[in-house]
């Protein structure tokens, strides 16, 4: 069984990390997956490149957590989350969260759960560079909030 | 009690350096922070109260109330955008 979160440089290739997800499950009904990928335009500004700066060890711990919690709260048999670091380019992919379980409601819940999760608790900060310079990227207030139908406080202020 | 303290993203760069080893003698996060804040112009404008500044004990979100311990890992950072 592969490790349940990956934070690497390098790319992923889906359709071999949904292979190994459900590799040697035959309970497995359905697997919803969720693919980020950087845009080329940010607050109405073409963005250049973005850099993922993370916290080594805190990310790993927040995402175990999280799944751990997916786990417990809906009906699935595994998960797997892979964020990108470094240096990205507009198109390339950042986040892959992917999930299995008998029957697709609770997988669609669970990715979504994870996403939203991982949006709002996992250290990771973006930096793009537009025509104008480099910035930090803000923090989304709809990003709490999509956490907050899950029945989960946004971090505090 | 020795405390290990981290900075990232744009806390980071208005601090001027990822990490810092402390000799302290507060009890929690908030006093930690005070302390830090009276520290240099660059911490006071990094770490001021009113920033959007998230909080983790050894690498654990907290807030300010979390009370430190010997050797313990304290890291400030500005809201999450991964994903």
């Amino acid at each position: 069984m592969t490790a349940r979160v990956a934070i690497q440089h390098q790319d992923f290739e889906l359709s071999v990390e949904i292979a190994a997800l459900r590799l040697g499950d035959a309970r497995v009904g359905a697997v919803c997956s969720f693919v980020g990928t950087v845009r080329d335009r940010n607050e109405g500004d073409a963005v250049a490149t973005l850099e993922l700066e993370h916290y080594p060890g805190m990310t790993e711990k927040s995402i175990e957590a999280m799944i751990d919690a997916a786990m417990a709260r809906f009906d699935i048999y595994a998960a797997r989350v892979v964020h990108r670091v470094g240096l990205l380019q507009p198109m390339d992919q950042i986040v892959l969260v992917a999930v299995t379980s008998a029957h697709r409601g609770e997988s669609f819940q669970a990715c979504e759960f994870l996403m939203d999760y991982l949006k709002t608790q996992a250290p990771f900060w973006k930096k793009e560079v537009t025509p104008a310079g480099a910035r930090w990227v803000d923090a989304r207030v709809s990003d709490d909030a999509a956490l907050a139908r899950w029945g989960l406080p946004a971090p505090t202020a | 009690m020795k405390v290990n303290i981290r900075y990232f993203a744009s806390i980071r760069e208005a601090v001027g350096q990822g990490s810092e080893q402390r000799e302290t003698a507060s009890l929690t996060l908030a006093a930690l922070r005070d302390e830090l804040l009276a520290l240099s112009p660059a911490h006071a404008q990094a770490l001021a109260r009113g920033k959007p500044v998230r909080m983790a004990l050894d690498q654990l979100m907290s807030d300010e109330s979390a009370l430190l311990h010997e050797g313990c890992e304290v890291a400030f950072f500005p809201p999450v955008t991964g994903g």
